[in-house]
């Protein structure tokens, strides 16, 4: 999968969970502090974004994902 | 304790099986139109008691969707209510320090769809599947908290929790918190959304719903000879109060006063009530006291009368004891199904606006009152509404643990 389909994968799923608007999510922006997500619905998003792809999120990784970019990044290193 | 402190309302917001706002839910009880209908899910085939007095519409069509799932359907109702009080009362235009209000909104269950939903999600797809949102969505506080999130209350959030006398505790509370100078405005009231096999076969495994499935709309007949259990409903009720002299400084709209409230426990039974109503009639009386009024000047009663057959008449009799047979009586569940948590808010709705319109609502389905001596005695009203001059009115609650709500409300 393309890093532009991861991204338009992710934006999907922000804008379920969190209302973001597709748009918005790129990947310089900042889950917390550009996006407004909350630490609950970041627990969501990761749970939508292994079932969406394929991967597994351990919660140690999960702190390290502070940006859209970091999240496309995660998948596409560990998508089989 | 009698105060000098005058309470006023000066808002009022409903969500319920009649109407999704006050004006078109009192509107539909005047009318006589019931809210009850018989289930139509697969599920309900087997249950003996299978009718509900849903919302008129689903709340969360009308929040938006990302705050909409984050909220139980108990939070959303009572969100919805609450907003629309703090409106009426044009709380955010009124100045008052978000230190100053308070929010008190109880319920009687509290989250339980989230809570069987979730562990749904649990039982099929594991423990990583269960939603984030589970804790803040069932737990009982979570509509209180959700309300306080509303109108920027940071002068305390409570959530009273005693069975379907919650709503009419969380409007004591208010009214203590103000007689108390611990807060400015207070926004209360109460909430239930709990329409779901687990609840409705515990009710029914207790015997106190009706099994009238096949005529949903007589189901809930208060005071009559035939009823023979309560209809579960669902929604929402808030009422805004203040302090008199500050709502009128203000320019405020009081609808009514909150002259007195009291709560007694029965120390008889956890669920059954005492079957005199004593500790109901001691309730009454410590609100008429509290209001410093006498049974005489009491015009209006709406009870709590849910259709059980032991409920009703424990009542009838605490009201004969405490009040006398002059004032005019009516239950509202007859139309509305029993709304628990926030069956004493929404009728401490109706009773306020008995007193605005000078009209009693009438106790639909009852066709023929019980032998009880109490029933008999009292004046019920049924039929058609009642136009009356009303000065005063209570509204009492109760619920499963012995509790014993009265509130008493007087024309502002």
């Amino acid at each position: 999968m393309s890093r532009e389909d991861i991204q338009s994968g992710l934006a999907e799923i922000l804008e379920e969970v969190a209302g973001v608007a597709p748009a918005d999510a790129t990947p310089e922006k900042s889950f917390t502090e550009d996006l407004d997500v909350d630490s609950l619905s970041m627990v969501e998003i990761a749970t939508a974004v292994e079932d969406k792809f394929g991967v597994a999120i351990p919660d140690d990784e999960l702190g390290n994902i502070k940006t859209v970019g970091d999240a496309i990044d995660y998948v596409e290193s560990h998508q089989g | 304790m009698s105060t000098s402190t005058d309470v006023v309302v000066t808002g009022l917001g409903a969500v319920t099986p009649l109407g999704e706002d006050v004006e078109s839910t009192w509107g539909a009880l005047l009318a006589g139109r019931s809210g009850i209908s018989r289930i139509t899910d697969d599920w309900a085939k087997e249950f003996p008691a299978q009718l509900v007095a849903r919302l008129a519409t689903d709340p969360a069509d009308q929040l938006d969707r990302v705050r909409a799932r984050r909220l139980d359907r108990s939070q959303q109702v009572a969100v919805l209510a609450a907003e629309q009080a703090w409106k009426d009362a044009r709380g955010a235009d009124a100045g008052v320090d978000p230190l100053r209000i308070a929010v008190v909104v109880g319920t009687g269950i509290g989250g339980a769809l989230t809570l069987l939903g979730q562990d749904d999600v649990l039982e099929e797809k594991g423990p990583k599947r269960v939603s984030p949102f589970t804790i803040p969505m069932l737990m009982p506080n979570g509509p209180a908290a959700a309300v306080g999130l509303a109108v920027g209350a940071k002068g305390g959030v409570h959530a009273p929790v005693s069975a379907c006398a919650s709503g009419a505790e969380a409007i004591r509370w208010g009214l203590d918190l103000l007689r108390f100078d611990r807060a400015d405005i207070v926004l209360v009231g109460g909430t239930e959304a709990c329409i779901h096999p687990l609840p409705m076969a515990g009710f029914a495994a207790m015997r106190a719903m009706s099994t009238r499935n096949d005529e949903p709309e007589r189901a809930s007949r208060p005071f009559d000879k035939a009823r023979d259990g309560f209809v579960l409903g669902e929604g929402a009720a808030a009422l805004v109060l203040e302090r008199a002299d500050a709502a009128a400084a203000r320019g405020a709209r009081a609808y009514a006063r909150l002259a007195g409230a009291a709560a007694t426990a029965d120390g008889y039974d956890l669920v059954a009530p005492h079957p005199e109503g004593e500790g109901a009639a001691r309730a009454i009386s410590a609100a008429l006291r509290d209001a410093d009024l006498s049974p005489s000047d009491i015009g209006h009663v709406n009870a709590h009368a849910t259709s059980t057959p032991v409920g009703d008449t424990a009542e009838a009799g605490a009201i004969r004891s405490a009040i006398g047979e002059h004032a005019l009586v009516t239950a509202t569940k007859s139309l509305t199904g029993h709304l628990l948590g926030a069956a004493g808010a929404l009728e401490s709705v109706f009773t306020i606006l008995a007193l605005r319109d000078q009209i009693v609502p009438a106790t639909a389905n009852l066709d023929d009152p019980d032998d009880d001596a109490a029933v008999q005695a009292l004046d019920i009203v049924r039929r058609e509404p009642r136009k009356a001059t009303l000065h005063a009115a209570v509204n009492d609650s109760f619920g499963f643990g012995g509790h014993n709500l009265a509130l008493v409300f007087t024309t502002a």
